[in-house]
Protein backbone atom coordinates (compact mmCIF):
# COMPACT_ATOMS: atom_id res chain seq x y z
CA UNK A 1 0.00 0.00 0.00
CA UNK A 2 1.48 3.34 -0.98
CA UNK A 3 0.06 6.66 -0.10
CA UNK A 4 0.12 7.95 -3.69
CA UNK A 5 -3.08 6.35 -4.88
CA UNK A 6 -4.90 5.86 -1.65
CA UNK A 7 -7.43 7.89 0.34
CA UNK A 8 -4.60 8.63 2.78
CA UNK A 9 -3.34 11.16 0.29
CA UNK A 10 -5.20 14.08 1.89
CA UNK A 11 -3.35 13.26 5.11
CA UNK A 12 -0.21 14.37 3.33
CA UNK A 13 -1.44 17.81 2.42
CA UNK A 14 0.93 20.65 3.10
CA UNK A 15 -0.94 21.71 6.22
CA UNK A 16 -0.74 18.21 7.64
CA UNK A 17 2.93 17.90 6.92
CA UNK A 18 3.58 21.16 8.68
CA UNK A 19 1.42 20.07 11.60
CA UNK A 20 3.21 16.75 11.80
CA UNK A 21 6.58 18.46 11.95
CA UNK A 22 5.44 20.79 14.72
CA UNK A 23 3.99 17.91 16.69
CA UNK A 24 7.16 15.94 16.01
CA UNK A 25 9.34 18.66 17.45
CA UNK A 26 7.13 18.76 20.53
CA UNK A 27 7.71 15.03 20.96
CA UNK A 28 11.46 15.51 20.74
CA UNK A 29 11.61 18.63 22.89
CA UNK A 30 11.81 17.08 26.41
CA UNK A 31 14.65 14.73 25.42
CA UNK A 32 16.45 17.44 23.50
CA UNK A 33 16.19 20.00 26.32
CA UNK A 34 17.55 17.59 28.93
CA UNK A 35 20.32 16.50 26.60
CA UNK A 36 21.23 20.05 25.65
CA UNK A 37 21.21 21.34 29.22
CA UNK A 38 23.18 18.57 30.92
CA UNK A 39 25.34 17.24 28.07
CA UNK A 40 25.78 19.58 25.10
CA UNK A 41 26.20 22.77 27.11
CA UNK A 42 28.66 21.16 29.57
CA UNK A 43 30.53 19.75 26.57
CA UNK A 44 30.98 23.27 25.16
CA UNK A 45 31.97 24.55 28.60
CA UNK A 46 34.65 21.89 28.94
CA UNK A 47 36.15 23.20 25.71
CA UNK A 48 35.81 26.79 26.93
CA UNK A 49 37.40 26.12 30.34
CA UNK A 50 40.32 24.38 28.63
CA UNK A 51 41.58 27.76 27.31
CA UNK A 52 41.67 29.40 30.75
CA UNK A 53 43.60 29.18 33.96
CA UNK A 54 41.01 28.98 36.73
CA UNK A 55 40.82 27.66 40.28
CA UNK A 56 37.02 27.38 40.27
CA UNK A 57 36.26 30.48 42.34
CA UNK A 58 38.58 33.37 41.40
CA UNK A 59 38.83 35.20 38.08
CA UNK A 60 39.50 33.23 34.90
CA UNK A 61 42.68 34.01 32.95
CA UNK A 62 42.84 33.38 29.20
CA UNK A 63 45.91 31.24 28.44
CA UNK A 64 45.19 30.05 24.88
CA UNK A 65 46.46 26.56 24.16
CA UNK A 66 48.90 26.57 27.06
CA UNK A 67 46.90 23.94 28.97
CA UNK A 68 47.09 21.60 25.99
CA UNK A 69 50.84 22.11 25.73
CA UNK A 70 51.15 21.33 29.43
CA UNK A 71 49.14 18.13 29.03
CA UNK A 72 51.49 17.02 26.26
CA UNK A 73 54.68 18.07 28.09
CA UNK A 74 54.20 17.28 31.76
CA UNK A 75 55.20 13.62 32.18
CA UNK A 76 52.48 12.96 34.78
CA UNK A 77 49.81 14.13 32.38
CA UNK A 78 50.96 12.76 29.06
CA UNK A 79 51.76 9.56 30.95
CA UNK A 80 48.05 9.06 31.65
CA UNK A 81 47.44 8.79 27.91
CA UNK A 82 50.17 6.18 27.53
CA UNK A 83 48.71 4.28 30.48
CA UNK A 84 45.26 4.42 28.87
CA UNK A 85 46.67 2.77 25.73
CA UNK A 86 48.44 0.17 27.85
CA UNK A 87 45.14 -0.54 29.50
CA UNK A 88 43.58 -1.18 26.08
CA UNK A 89 45.82 -4.24 25.79
CA UNK A 90 44.38 -5.65 29.03
CA UNK A 91 40.79 -4.46 28.84
CA UNK A 92 40.35 -4.99 25.12
CA UNK A 93 42.88 -7.09 23.20
CA UNK A 94 43.09 -9.91 25.74
CA UNK A 95 39.34 -10.26 26.44
CA UNK A 96 38.47 -10.07 22.73
CA UNK A 97 41.32 -12.33 21.56
CA UNK A 98 40.88 -14.87 24.32
CA UNK A 99 37.11 -14.56 23.99
CA UNK A 100 37.30 -15.49 20.31
CA UNK A 101 39.40 -18.57 20.99
CA UNK A 102 37.27 -19.67 23.93
CA UNK A 103 34.00 -19.03 22.11
CA UNK A 104 35.11 -21.12 19.16
CA UNK A 105 36.21 -23.99 21.41
CA UNK A 106 33.14 -24.05 23.63
CA UNK A 107 30.27 -23.11 21.38
CA UNK A 108 29.45 -26.70 20.51
CA UNK A 109 29.83 -27.73 24.15
CA UNK A 110 27.92 -24.96 25.84
CA UNK A 111 24.45 -26.20 25.01
CA UNK A 112 21.42 -27.13 27.05
CA UNK A 113 21.33 -26.59 30.77
CA UNK A 114 25.11 -26.53 31.22
CA UNK A 115 25.38 -23.86 28.53
CA UNK A 116 22.72 -21.73 30.18
CA UNK A 117 24.38 -21.92 33.59
CA UNK A 118 27.79 -21.15 32.06
CA UNK A 119 26.35 -18.10 30.29
CA UNK A 120 24.86 -16.77 33.51
CA UNK A 121 28.04 -17.33 35.51
CA UNK A 122 30.34 -15.79 32.90
CA UNK A 123 28.07 -12.79 32.61
CA UNK A 124 27.94 -12.09 36.33
CA UNK A 125 30.88 -9.61 36.53
CA UNK A 126 29.23 -7.51 33.83
CA UNK A 127 26.20 -6.83 36.02
CA UNK A 128 27.82 -5.87 39.33
CA UNK A 129 29.09 -2.36 40.02
CA UNK A 130 32.68 -1.77 38.84
CA UNK A 131 33.37 -0.34 42.30
CA UNK A 132 32.49 -3.72 43.81
CA UNK A 133 34.68 -5.50 41.26
CA UNK A 134 37.51 -3.17 42.23
CA UNK A 135 37.10 -3.77 45.95
CA UNK A 136 36.91 -7.56 45.47
CA UNK A 137 40.10 -7.59 43.40
CA UNK A 138 41.81 -5.13 45.69
CA UNK A 139 41.57 -7.87 48.32
CA UNK A 140 42.47 -10.75 45.97
CA UNK A 141 45.63 -8.94 44.86
CA UNK A 142 46.67 -7.91 48.37
CA UNK A 143 49.67 -9.49 50.07
CA UNK A 144 47.65 -12.11 52.02
CA UNK A 145 45.07 -12.40 49.20
CA UNK A 146 43.98 -15.31 47.08
CA UNK A 147 46.37 -14.72 44.17
CA UNK A 148 49.47 -14.94 46.35
CA UNK A 149 47.98 -17.84 48.27
CA UNK A 150 47.55 -19.76 45.03
CA UNK A 151 51.05 -18.90 43.83
CA UNK A 152 52.49 -20.18 47.10
CA UNK A 153 50.41 -23.33 46.84
CA UNK A 154 52.06 -24.24 43.54
CA UNK A 155 55.52 -23.38 44.81
CA UNK A 156 55.92 -19.95 43.26
CA UNK A 157 56.54 -18.06 46.48
CA UNK A 158 59.18 -16.02 44.71
CA UNK A 159 56.52 -14.33 42.61
CA UNK A 160 54.25 -13.24 45.46
CA UNK A 161 54.05 -9.52 46.08
CA UNK A 162 51.60 -6.72 46.88
CA UNK A 163 50.50 -6.55 43.26
CA UNK A 164 48.73 -3.20 43.34
CA UNK A 165 51.60 -1.50 45.18
CA UNK A 166 54.29 -2.67 42.77
CA UNK A 167 55.42 -0.08 40.20
CA UNK A 168 55.83 -2.66 37.43
CA UNK A 169 52.86 -4.86 38.24
CA UNK A 170 50.17 -2.39 39.28
CA UNK A 171 48.97 -1.67 35.74
CA UNK A 172 48.77 -5.32 34.65
CA UNK A 173 47.03 -6.08 37.95
CA UNK A 174 44.40 -3.45 37.32
CA UNK A 175 44.20 -4.88 33.79
CA UNK A 176 43.45 -8.25 35.35
CA UNK A 177 40.32 -6.77 36.93
CA UNK A 178 39.31 -5.54 33.48
CA UNK A 179 39.79 -9.02 32.05
CA UNK A 180 37.62 -10.47 34.80
CA UNK A 181 34.85 -7.95 34.11
CA UNK A 182 34.95 -8.05 30.31
CA UNK A 183 36.02 -11.57 29.27
CA UNK A 184 32.67 -13.22 30.05
CA UNK A 185 30.81 -10.49 28.22
CA UNK A 186 32.98 -10.97 25.11
CA UNK A 187 32.65 -14.76 25.21
CA UNK A 188 28.86 -14.67 25.50
CA UNK A 189 28.53 -12.04 22.78
CA UNK A 190 30.87 -13.83 20.37
CA UNK A 191 29.31 -17.19 21.12
CA UNK A 192 25.87 -15.80 20.32
CA UNK A 193 27.30 -14.57 17.02
CA UNK A 194 28.76 -18.00 16.27
CA UNK A 195 25.34 -19.53 16.78
CA UNK A 196 24.20 -17.62 13.70
CA UNK A 197 26.96 -18.99 11.44
CA UNK A 198 25.67 -21.65 9.06
CA UNK A 199 27.08 -25.00 10.36
CA UNK A 200 27.58 -26.19 6.77
CA UNK A 201 30.60 -23.87 6.51
CA UNK A 202 32.28 -25.89 9.24
CA UNK A 203 31.04 -29.21 7.81
CA UNK A 204 32.68 -28.56 4.47
CA UNK A 205 35.84 -27.23 6.09
CA UNK A 206 36.10 -30.48 8.06
CA UNK A 207 35.55 -32.55 4.93
CA UNK A 208 38.41 -30.65 3.34
CA UNK A 209 40.53 -31.63 6.32
CA UNK A 210 40.86 -28.16 7.81
CA UNK A 211 42.42 -27.96 11.25
CA UNK A 212 40.76 -26.11 14.12
CA UNK A 213 43.14 -23.20 13.56
CA UNK A 214 42.47 -22.97 9.81
CA UNK A 215 38.73 -23.09 10.52
CA UNK A 216 39.20 -20.33 13.07
CA UNK A 217 41.05 -18.03 10.65
CA UNK A 218 39.03 -18.79 7.52
CA UNK A 219 35.49 -18.97 8.91
CA UNK A 220 35.06 -17.83 12.49
CA UNK A 221 37.00 -14.56 12.47
CA UNK A 222 35.73 -13.15 9.14
CA UNK A 223 32.11 -14.09 9.79
CA UNK A 224 32.20 -12.63 13.28
CA UNK A 225 33.64 -9.35 12.05
CA UNK A 226 30.68 -7.33 13.22
CA UNK A 227 30.58 -8.98 16.67
CA UNK A 228 34.32 -8.45 17.05
CA UNK A 229 33.79 -4.79 16.24
CA UNK A 230 31.14 -4.52 18.93
CA UNK A 231 33.39 -6.18 21.52
CA UNK A 232 36.32 -3.95 20.59
CA UNK A 233 34.20 -0.80 20.77
CA UNK A 234 32.77 -1.60 24.18
CA UNK A 235 36.08 -2.72 25.69
CA UNK A 236 38.21 0.08 24.21
CA UNK A 237 35.84 2.68 25.63
CA UNK A 238 35.98 0.85 28.98
CA UNK A 239 39.78 1.08 28.89
CA UNK A 240 40.24 4.67 27.71
CA UNK A 241 37.52 6.03 29.99
CA UNK A 242 38.39 3.77 32.97
CA UNK A 243 37.73 5.30 36.35
CA UNK A 244 35.80 3.25 38.93
CA UNK A 245 38.06 0.19 39.05
CA UNK A 246 41.24 2.22 39.25
CA UNK A 247 39.88 4.71 41.75
CA UNK A 248 39.04 2.02 44.31
CA UNK A 249 42.07 -0.19 43.75
CA UNK A 250 45.03 2.18 43.35
CA UNK A 251 43.64 5.72 42.85
CA UNK A 252 46.31 6.05 40.15
CA UNK A 253 49.26 4.89 42.21
CA UNK A 254 51.83 3.82 43.13
CA UNK A 255 53.29 7.10 41.91
CA UNK A 256 51.49 7.53 38.61
CA UNK A 257 51.83 3.90 37.56
CA UNK A 258 48.10 3.40 36.99
CA UNK A 259 47.02 6.98 36.48
CA UNK A 260 44.70 7.28 33.48
CA UNK A 261 43.00 10.41 32.08
CA UNK A 262 39.77 9.81 34.04
CA UNK A 263 41.62 9.69 37.36
CA UNK A 264 43.84 12.64 36.56
CA UNK A 265 40.87 14.79 35.45
CA UNK A 266 39.22 14.13 38.80
CA UNK A 267 42.36 14.88 40.81
CA UNK A 268 43.22 18.04 38.83
CA UNK A 269 39.71 19.44 38.98
CA UNK A 270 38.45 18.44 42.40
CA UNK A 271 41.50 18.22 44.62
CA UNK A 272 44.07 20.50 42.93
CA UNK A 273 41.50 22.97 41.57
CA UNK A 274 43.23 23.32 38.19
CA UNK A 275 40.01 23.52 36.21
CA UNK A 276 41.61 24.62 32.95
CA UNK A 277 44.23 21.90 32.89
CA UNK A 278 41.66 19.24 33.85
CA UNK A 279 39.38 20.46 31.06
CA UNK A 280 42.16 20.31 28.48
CA UNK A 281 42.82 16.71 29.48
CA UNK A 282 39.06 16.00 29.29
CA UNK A 283 38.88 17.41 25.76
CA UNK A 284 41.83 15.26 24.74
CA UNK A 285 40.23 12.19 26.28
CA UNK A 286 36.99 12.77 24.36
CA UNK A 287 38.91 13.29 21.12
CA UNK A 288 41.00 10.20 21.77
CA UNK A 289 37.92 8.00 22.22
CA UNK A 290 36.45 9.20 18.92
CA UNK A 291 39.74 8.83 17.05
CA UNK A 292 40.15 5.25 18.23
CA UNK A 293 36.51 4.17 17.90
CA UNK A 294 35.77 5.52 14.41
CA UNK A 295 38.21 3.26 12.51
CA UNK A 296 36.99 0.23 14.49
CA UNK A 297 33.39 1.02 13.54
CA UNK A 298 34.37 1.69 9.95
CA UNK A 299 36.41 -1.50 9.53
CA UNK A 300 33.94 -3.86 11.13
CA UNK A 301 30.65 -2.46 9.90
CA UNK A 302 28.41 -5.01 8.25
CA UNK A 303 28.18 -4.40 4.52
CA UNK A 304 24.39 -4.73 4.77
CA UNK A 305 24.06 -1.60 6.86
CA UNK B 1 27.12 -31.94 13.49
CA UNK B 2 29.22 -34.57 15.16
CA UNK B 3 31.66 -33.37 17.77
CA UNK B 4 34.76 -35.39 18.54
CA UNK B 5 34.90 -36.73 22.11
CA UNK B 6 38.24 -35.08 22.81
CA UNK B 7 36.97 -31.72 21.61
CA UNK B 8 33.94 -32.07 23.87
CA UNK B 9 36.09 -32.65 26.94
CA UNK B 10 38.56 -29.87 26.14
CA UNK B 11 35.65 -27.50 25.69
CA UNK B 12 34.01 -28.53 28.94
CA UNK B 13 37.25 -28.28 30.89
CA UNK B 14 37.93 -24.81 29.49
CA UNK B 15 34.43 -23.67 30.34
CA UNK B 16 34.65 -25.00 33.89
CA UNK B 17 38.02 -23.27 34.40
CA UNK B 18 36.56 -19.97 33.26
CA UNK B 19 33.54 -20.39 35.51
CA UNK B 20 35.87 -21.04 38.44
CA UNK B 21 37.88 -17.92 37.53
CA UNK B 22 34.64 -15.92 37.62
CA UNK B 23 33.25 -17.40 40.83
CA UNK B 24 36.36 -17.77 43.01
CA UNK B 25 36.65 -14.04 43.82
CA UNK B 26 33.11 -14.10 45.23
CA UNK B 27 33.88 -17.17 47.34
CA UNK B 28 37.07 -15.52 48.60
CA UNK B 29 35.33 -12.37 49.84
CA UNK B 30 32.53 -14.44 51.35
CA UNK B 31 34.97 -16.52 53.41
CA UNK B 32 36.94 -13.43 54.35
CA UNK B 33 33.77 -11.70 55.50
CA UNK B 34 33.25 -14.44 58.12
CA UNK B 35 36.58 -13.87 59.87
CA UNK B 36 36.73 -11.82 63.08
CA UNK B 37 36.47 -8.12 62.38
CA UNK B 38 39.85 -6.37 62.22
CA UNK B 39 41.92 -9.49 61.52
CA UNK B 40 43.81 -10.09 58.29
CA UNK B 41 42.94 -13.61 57.08
CA UNK B 42 44.32 -15.25 53.96
CA UNK B 43 42.50 -15.35 50.65
CA UNK B 44 40.65 -18.65 50.81
CA UNK B 45 40.25 -19.92 54.33
CA UNK B 46 37.06 -21.05 56.07
CA UNK B 47 37.18 -19.62 59.61
CA UNK B 48 36.90 -22.02 62.58
CA UNK B 49 34.33 -19.71 64.12
CA UNK B 50 32.30 -17.94 61.39
CA UNK B 51 31.39 -14.40 62.42
CA UNK B 52 27.96 -13.93 60.85
CA UNK B 53 27.64 -10.85 63.04
CA UNK B 54 29.94 -9.03 60.58
CA UNK B 55 27.03 -8.74 58.18
CA UNK B 56 24.92 -7.11 60.87
CA UNK B 57 27.73 -4.72 61.78
CA UNK B 58 28.35 -3.78 58.14
CA UNK B 59 24.59 -3.38 57.63
CA UNK B 60 24.50 -0.80 60.42
CA UNK B 61 27.75 0.95 59.53
CA UNK B 62 26.95 1.33 55.85
CA UNK B 63 23.48 2.60 56.85
CA UNK B 64 22.02 0.09 54.43
CA UNK B 65 18.32 1.01 54.83
CA UNK B 66 19.07 4.65 53.98
CA UNK B 67 21.38 3.65 51.14
CA UNK B 68 18.78 1.28 49.68
CA UNK B 69 16.05 3.90 49.92
CA UNK B 70 18.33 6.46 48.29
CA UNK B 71 19.25 4.12 45.44
CA UNK B 72 15.63 3.20 44.82
CA UNK B 73 14.64 6.86 44.89
CA UNK B 74 17.31 7.71 42.30
CA UNK B 75 16.41 4.76 40.04
CA UNK B 76 12.72 5.70 40.23
CA UNK B 77 13.51 9.32 39.34
CA UNK B 78 15.76 8.35 36.44
CA UNK B 79 14.27 5.32 34.72
CA UNK B 80 10.60 6.24 34.11
CA UNK B 81 11.55 9.75 32.96
CA UNK B 82 14.23 8.33 30.65
CA UNK B 83 11.80 5.82 29.16
CA UNK B 84 9.03 8.35 28.51
CA UNK B 85 11.07 11.14 26.94
CA UNK B 86 13.35 8.87 24.90
CA UNK B 87 10.43 6.84 23.56
CA UNK B 88 8.68 10.06 22.50
CA UNK B 89 11.83 11.34 20.79
CA UNK B 90 12.60 7.98 19.19
CA UNK B 91 9.04 7.82 17.86
CA UNK B 92 9.23 11.29 16.37
CA UNK B 93 12.65 10.80 14.76
CA UNK B 94 11.83 7.29 13.55
CA UNK B 95 8.26 7.66 12.32
CA UNK B 96 7.20 11.26 11.83
CA UNK B 97 8.36 13.38 8.91
CA UNK B 98 10.29 16.19 10.48
CA UNK B 99 12.65 18.61 8.79
CA UNK B 100 16.07 18.34 10.39
CA UNK B 101 15.58 14.89 11.88
CA UNK B 102 18.88 13.69 10.41
CA UNK B 103 20.75 16.50 12.12
CA UNK B 104 18.94 15.68 15.36
CA UNK B 105 19.85 12.02 15.10
CA UNK B 106 23.47 12.95 14.47
CA UNK B 107 23.39 15.23 17.51
CA UNK B 108 22.26 12.34 19.71
CA UNK B 109 24.65 9.80 18.13
CA UNK B 110 27.51 12.21 18.83
CA UNK B 111 26.90 11.66 22.54
CA UNK B 112 27.20 7.87 22.32
CA UNK B 113 30.95 7.72 22.84
CA UNK B 114 31.19 10.67 25.22
CA UNK B 115 32.92 9.60 28.46
CA UNK B 116 31.23 11.00 31.57
CA UNK B 117 34.58 12.41 32.76
CA UNK B 118 34.59 14.67 29.70
CA UNK B 119 31.72 16.79 30.95
CA UNK B 120 31.71 16.22 34.70
CA UNK B 121 33.54 19.49 35.51
CA UNK B 122 30.97 21.86 33.94
CA UNK B 123 28.14 19.73 35.38
CA UNK B 124 29.61 20.32 38.83
CA UNK B 125 29.66 24.12 38.37
CA UNK B 126 26.26 24.11 36.68
CA UNK B 127 24.69 22.25 39.59
CA UNK B 128 26.25 24.58 42.15
CA UNK B 129 24.82 27.51 40.17
CA UNK B 130 21.27 26.15 39.99
CA UNK B 131 21.33 24.84 43.56
CA UNK B 132 20.86 21.11 43.10
CA UNK B 133 24.44 20.18 44.07
CA UNK B 134 24.52 17.71 46.96
CA UNK B 135 20.94 16.51 46.47
CA UNK B 136 19.78 13.26 44.88
CA UNK B 137 18.70 15.26 41.83
CA UNK B 138 22.35 16.16 41.33
CA UNK B 139 22.80 12.53 40.28
CA UNK B 140 19.39 11.87 38.74
CA UNK B 141 19.02 14.81 36.32
CA UNK B 142 22.40 14.52 34.55
CA UNK B 143 21.94 10.75 34.36
CA UNK B 144 18.67 11.13 32.45
CA UNK B 145 20.46 13.45 30.05
CA UNK B 146 23.52 11.21 29.74
CA UNK B 147 21.29 8.25 28.81
CA UNK B 148 19.57 10.22 26.03
CA UNK B 149 21.99 9.39 23.17
CA UNK B 150 21.71 5.67 23.79
CA UNK B 151 18.02 5.66 24.72
CA UNK B 152 16.85 7.77 21.78
CA UNK B 153 19.02 5.79 19.37
CA UNK B 154 17.66 2.53 20.81
CA UNK B 155 14.00 3.56 20.55
CA UNK B 156 14.45 5.05 17.08
CA UNK B 157 15.88 1.72 15.90
CA UNK B 158 12.64 0.10 16.97
CA UNK B 159 10.27 2.67 15.46
CA UNK B 160 12.11 2.95 12.18
CA UNK B 161 11.31 -0.71 11.54
CA UNK B 162 7.60 -0.37 12.22
CA UNK B 163 5.55 -0.68 9.00
CA UNK B 164 4.26 2.70 7.87
CA UNK B 165 0.89 1.13 6.96
CA UNK B 166 0.10 1.00 10.65
CA UNK B 167 0.45 4.75 11.09
CA UNK B 168 -1.37 5.49 7.86
CA UNK B 169 -4.31 3.28 8.76
CA UNK B 170 -4.61 5.04 12.09
CA UNK B 171 -4.48 8.45 10.36
CA UNK B 172 -7.31 7.46 8.08
CA UNK B 173 -9.33 6.73 11.18
CA UNK B 174 -8.62 10.28 12.28
CA UNK B 175 -6.06 9.53 15.00
CA UNK B 176 -3.75 12.36 16.03
CA UNK B 177 -0.01 11.81 16.48
CA UNK B 178 -0.62 11.76 20.22
CA UNK B 179 -3.24 8.94 19.94
CA UNK B 180 -1.07 7.10 17.45
CA UNK B 181 1.81 7.25 19.89
CA UNK B 182 0.10 6.20 23.12
CA UNK B 183 -2.56 3.83 21.82
CA UNK B 184 -0.80 2.05 18.98
CA UNK B 185 2.97 2.51 19.01
CA UNK B 186 3.77 2.37 22.72
CA UNK B 187 1.93 -0.93 23.33
CA UNK B 188 3.81 -2.41 20.37
CA UNK B 189 7.13 -1.13 21.72
CA UNK B 190 6.83 -2.82 25.11
CA UNK B 191 9.76 -5.18 24.51
CA UNK B 192 12.42 -2.56 23.62
CA UNK B 193 11.09 -0.25 26.35
CA UNK B 194 11.42 -3.05 28.92
CA UNK B 195 15.01 -3.81 27.81
CA UNK B 196 15.87 -0.13 28.00
CA UNK B 197 14.36 -0.04 31.49
CA UNK B 198 16.55 -2.96 32.60
CA UNK B 199 19.70 -1.39 31.16
CA UNK B 200 19.17 2.07 32.62
CA UNK B 201 18.26 0.61 36.03
CA UNK B 202 21.51 -1.37 36.19
CA UNK B 203 23.61 1.56 34.98
CA UNK B 204 21.99 3.90 37.52
CA UNK B 205 22.36 1.47 40.42
CA UNK B 206 26.06 1.05 39.59
CA UNK B 207 26.85 4.70 38.90
CA UNK B 208 29.90 5.90 40.81
CA UNK B 209 31.62 8.94 39.29
CA UNK B 210 28.59 11.24 39.45
CA UNK B 211 28.01 10.23 43.08
CA UNK B 212 31.61 10.88 44.00
CA UNK B 213 31.72 14.34 42.44
CA UNK B 214 28.20 15.65 42.96
CA UNK B 215 27.02 14.34 46.34
CA UNK B 216 29.10 14.47 49.51
CA UNK B 217 26.77 12.55 51.82
CA UNK B 218 27.04 8.79 51.05
CA UNK B 219 23.46 8.09 52.12
CA UNK B 220 22.22 10.40 49.36
CA UNK B 221 24.00 8.37 46.71
CA UNK B 222 23.41 5.14 44.81
CA UNK B 223 24.58 1.77 46.12
CA UNK B 224 27.86 1.93 44.22
CA UNK B 225 28.54 5.45 45.48
CA UNK B 226 27.79 4.36 49.05
CA UNK B 227 30.14 1.40 48.68
CA UNK B 228 32.92 3.72 47.57
CA UNK B 229 32.51 5.76 50.75
CA UNK B 230 32.32 2.61 52.89
CA UNK B 231 35.63 1.48 51.40
CA UNK B 232 37.16 4.82 52.33
CA UNK B 233 36.28 4.26 55.99
CA UNK B 234 36.95 0.54 56.39
CA UNK B 235 39.82 -0.06 53.95
CA UNK B 236 41.90 -1.55 56.76
CA UNK B 237 39.21 -3.80 58.19
CA UNK B 238 39.15 -6.43 55.47
CA UNK B 239 36.46 -8.76 56.89
CA UNK B 240 34.07 -5.87 57.43
CA UNK B 241 34.81 -4.40 54.00
CA UNK B 242 34.08 -7.78 52.40
CA UNK B 243 30.85 -8.12 54.38
CA UNK B 244 29.75 -4.64 53.29
CA UNK B 245 30.60 -5.40 49.66
CA UNK B 246 28.54 -8.59 49.76
CA UNK B 247 25.56 -6.76 51.29
CA UNK B 248 25.72 -4.17 48.54
CA UNK B 249 25.96 -6.89 45.88
CA UNK B 250 22.99 -8.89 47.17
CA UNK B 251 20.19 -6.79 45.59
CA UNK B 252 21.99 -6.83 42.21
CA UNK B 253 22.55 -10.58 42.41
CA UNK B 254 18.92 -11.32 43.31
CA UNK B 255 17.64 -9.22 40.41
CA UNK B 256 20.18 -10.78 38.04
CA UNK B 257 19.23 -14.34 38.99
CA UNK B 258 15.51 -13.59 38.67
CA UNK B 259 15.76 -11.83 35.30
CA UNK B 260 18.97 -13.34 33.95
CA UNK B 261 17.70 -14.09 30.47
CA UNK B 262 16.19 -10.63 29.97
CA UNK B 263 19.24 -8.90 31.43
CA UNK B 264 21.77 -10.81 29.32
CA UNK B 265 19.72 -10.26 26.17
CA UNK B 266 19.28 -6.58 26.94
CA UNK B 267 22.99 -6.05 27.64
CA UNK B 268 24.03 -7.89 24.46
CA UNK B 269 21.56 -5.96 22.32
CA UNK B 270 22.60 -2.78 24.07
CA UNK B 271 26.20 -3.40 23.05
CA UNK B 272 25.21 -3.78 19.41
CA UNK B 273 23.21 -0.58 19.37
CA UNK B 274 25.82 1.39 21.27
Amino acid sequence: MTSDNHPVAPALSRWNIRRESIVGWLFILPALLMYAFFVLVPFLFTILYSFFRWNGVGPMTWVGVKNYISVLQVPNLVGTIFNAFWLVVWFSFIPVGLGLIVASVIYRVATGRFGAVARTVLFLPQVIALVAAGIIWGWLLALPGLINQMLSAIGLDALTRAWLGDFNWALPSVGMVGIWVLLGFCIVLLQTGMGKIDPSFYESARLDGASWFQEFLAITVPLLRHEIGVCLTVTVIAALAAFDIIWVTTAGGPGNATSVPGIQIYILAFTQRSIGLASALAVMLMALVVIVILPIQWLTRESAQ
Amino acid sequence: MKVAQSELWIGRALLLTLMAFTILPFISIFMTALHPSGTVPSGLDWPPDPQWINFVTAFKMAEMPKLLASSIFIVLSVVPATLVISTMAGFAIGLLRIPGSRVLLFLFVFGLTLPFQGIIIPIYFLERAIGIYNTRFAIALPLIALYMPFAVFWMRAHFVNMPSELSEAARVDGATSWDLFWQIQVPLARAPIASLGILTSIWTWNQFLLCLVLVENPTQRTMAGGLGAFQGHYANNVPLLCAGTILILVPTLIVFILFQRQIITALLQGAFKG
